[in-house]
């Protein structure tokens, strides 16, 4: 008798609601092209502004990469000169290779440690407060700049620096090491120092949304501890690992400072290729540099967003 | 004049104006008569070498406008001089770099009959010829770009036409610096930059216009082959002298490249490098710090450049009589002093001596034995009583100029091969 009640009803209720799609279809009719309206003006600002800051910079380098050079000024042409210099030459390869390694060593180490940082923030630390704090003790060095964070590496790692020096006293060494600094070493250390809280935040805050009941079921189904991990909590943590990995791989594959301050200039990567013709004036061979760094990166992140569908976890 | 000046102008004027009315109303001076000019603002750019603080302070004191100097290096000075003409009103820049950007038009040629001085310029600049018996050296010598056509000029002339392009400020020879203590034995030639023996320990400047300069006098002391011309070579002449770098890059041979002179500064004092290319006042710095460092001549010579001071384009009326007025007084001693205690030589020597004492003339210029401390313009002491200057004399050291610093006719396929250089 009641199931019979609870299907009636429930049929009413779906009755009553397909009415009321139809009202809602009728008077839609005429506010259609009002709301299509108003929703275009509500997106034109953010639309304009991205046109204008974003779509025309890069169109421009697009068509600025196909033009020509003189010693002191560009002009207009549609020369594949740029490219063909460019795609020709081994040196582009090897920096283009370059810029990878240095991408995937930084990608490696600040996952790993961004992971076990977060992971410690919201697993083990179990009241808020604490949480919090220790999460704002993390971003306290990026209170000064970049370029200072990075430029104080170099007395610490340098020849007769303290790296050195504490450990020649310390006995573990006889000579100075040579490879602390302006090397591949040091370009390493400094992006994983200056790129780990990129890959922290997207992770803890994907973490603290894990429902805790789901650690708790695959506890009581009898699930060690690295199962747990393996087969829960990294899992349900993809779409942070991915967010943070699109930033710092973003973030390496984009940067020249980096590479030049803390290689003592004698490492390059796609970056400092641009910035050295930039410096020469060489603004079209620039931007051709740029177009195949921004059509790499572009694949790259549309590659890694195949992998997790960010969209729907966030 | 070009309508884009003269907006820029009228907007200015504005301001001054606003600033002035400003002024008025909150101080009502009774300095009317030298209201106007203290309103000036000229703005300078240039490399880290000449952009001095105390320059500015002097010109405010001296002349009553206001100087706003930007230091930056020598790849961002030349960018800037070719393509924001209206980011500045003078350009304190080197003479390859006015060669590259002349032809941009973004200076203008400068009358000499309105240089108090210019019959004092340095003969290097003019006739190009230091002494009447010299030879001329290789690579961009001052006064071949020294001269234009006339007030719309855009080519150079080799005679002294009345239109110069630079108002020349400051010159000098370039080698190698190298901490004398880390080494602990003489060096003598260019080569001794790529010799195995400071494998790591060695530096190059990454300016191509300047480093190739470098590379051809090492590849020649070297032995590997001589120029024709080291200031303009052929392309086979470029990828020969820059595989040599390239091979010694690879083998690790350099600790780093530096681009801005502070850079070389920290690299020689923390004791990184103790042989690279090096700039003169960087050796300053680097003993006021009480660190041994020695400018080393070599048997080879010397690598020389000189810089001057060039006018916007852009610059008229009241603004452009300041610049005049500016560079006058840059030619007229306390400028050119300041720099010759800095281990430069001022284009207009005979007016730097009055602002030098008998001492810092006879061990900066003579190459004398100094008699008492020598100390640089901001006080620190460089060397004690009965020191010589690195080099010896003006003649010796001028007179030992091999090359000057270039743009070549392959300048293009050059920086190219120098950016592979870098990147490889």
């Amino acid at each position: 008798m009641e199931r019979v009640h609870r299907s009636l009803s429930d049929a009413r209720r779906r009755a009553l609601a397909l009415r009321h799609t139809e009202t809602l279809g009728q008077t839609a009719g005429a506010g259609l092209r009002n709301n299509t309206v108003i929703g275009w003006l509500l997106a034109a600002p953010l639309a304009l502004v991205l046109v204008v800051f974003l779509v025309l910079p890069i169109v421009m380098i697009v068509v600025v990469s196909f033009w020509g050079a003189t010693e002191w000024s560009i002009y207009p042409a549609f020369l594949f000169d740029n490219y063909e210099f460019l795609l020709t030459s081994d040196v582009t390869y090897r920096v283009f290779f370059n810029t990878f390694k240095y991408a995937a060593i930084t990608w490696a180490f600040t996952l790993l440690i961004g992971f076990t940082v977060a992971y410690y923030l919201a697993f083990h630390i179990r009241s808020l407060t604490w949480q919090i704090a220790l999460f704002l003790l993390c971003t306290i060095p990026f209170l000064t700049s970049n370029i200072i964070r990075m430029i104080s590496w170099i007395p610490f790692l340098g020849r007769n620096g303290i790296a050195n020096s504490t450990l020649i006293s310390m006995g573990v060494i006889d000579e100075p090491l040579e490879w602390l600094l302006f090397s591949d070493f040091s370009v390493v250390l400094a992006f994983v120092h200056l790129y780990t809280l990129f890959m922290v935040v997207p992770i803890f805050n994907t973490m603290m949304r894990i429902d805790k009941s789901l650690i708790e079921a695959a506890v009581d189904a009898g699930a060690t501890g690295w199962q747990t991990l393996r087969h829960v909590i990294i899992p349900l943590t993809k779409p942070g690992i991915m967010i943070g990995t699109i930033f710092v791989v973003a973030l390496v594959m984009g940067d020249f400072i980096t590479v030049r301050f803390m290689s003592g200039s004698q490492s390059a990567n796609m970056g400092r290729l641009i910035q050295n013709d930039i410096a020469l004036l060489q603004y079209p061979s620039a931007s051709a540099t740029a177009v195949i760094l921004l059509v790499t990166v572009l694949i790259l992140i549309g590659t890694l967003l195949r992998l997790v569908d960010i969209r729907k976890e966030l | 004049m070009t309508t884009i000046s003269k907006v820029r102008y009228s907007r200015r004027s504005l301001l001054k104006s606003g600033g002035a009315a400003v002024a008025a109303a909150a101080l009502p001076a009774p300095m009317v008569w030298g209201q106007e000019t203290k309103d000036i603002t000229l703005r300078q750019f240039g490399t880290g070498v000449s952009n001095l603080n105390d320059v500015a302070l002097k010109v405010k004191e001296d002349l009553g406008f206001n100087l706003e100097m930007t230091a930056l290096d020598t790849d961002s000075v030349t960018q800037r001089a070719a393509t924001q003409p209206n980011s500045f009103d003078i350009a304190d820049i080197e003479y390859f770099i006015c060669k590259k950007v002349w032809a941009a038009g973004n200076l203008q040629a400068m009358d000499t009959s309105k240089i108090a001085q210019y019959d004092n310029i340095a003969g290097t600049f003019r006739s190009g010829l230091l002494t009447p018996e010299s030879t001329i050296a290789q690579g961009t010598a001052p006064h071949t770009v020294g001269f234009t056509s006339g007030v719309n000029g855009k080519d150079f002339v080799q005679e002294e036409s009345g239109w110069m392009t630079l108002i020349p400020t400051i010159y000098n020879a370039d080698t190698l610096g190298i901490r004398p203590d880390l080494i602990g034995r003489p060096i003598n030639n260019w080569s001794e930059l790529l010799n195995p023996e400071f494998k790591g320990k060695a530096s190059i400047l990454d300016i191509s216009s300047i480093g190739i300069m470098d590379m051809a006098l090492v590849v020649e002391s070297m032995g590997e082959y001589t120029y024709p011309d080291k200031g303009n070579m052929t392309k086979e002449e470029i990828d020969l002298t820059l595989g040599i770098f390239t091979e010694a890059k690879k083998n690790g041979q350099f600790r780093a490249f530096w681009k801005s002179f502070d850079e070389s500064v920290n690299l020689m004092a923390s004791g990184e490098v103790v042989i690279q290319s090096m700039w003169s006042p960087a050796i300053t710095a680097v003993r006021s710090q009480g660190i041994p460092c020695v400018y080393q001549p070599l048997e080879e010579g010397y690598r020389s450049w000189g810089g001057g001071l060039g006018l916007s384009a852009s610059l008229s009326g009241m603004e452009l009589d300041a610049a005049y007025e500016y560079i006058n007084w840059y030619l007229s001693g306390w400028v050119g002093g300041y720099l010759m205690r800095q281990g430069y030589y001022s284009a207009v020597p005979s007016t730097s001596k009055e602002f030098m004492s008998e001492d810092e003339w006879g061990y900066w210029y003579e190459g004398k034995e100094s008699k008492g401390d020598i100390v640089s313009p901001t006080g620190a002491k460089l060397a004690g009583p009965g020191e010589v200057r690195d080099g010896g004399s003006f003649l010796e050291r001028m007179g030992s100029v091999v090359c000057w610093n270039s743009v070549m006719d392959e300048n293009q396929y050059m920086v190219r091969k120098w950016n592979e250089f870098i990147a490889a």
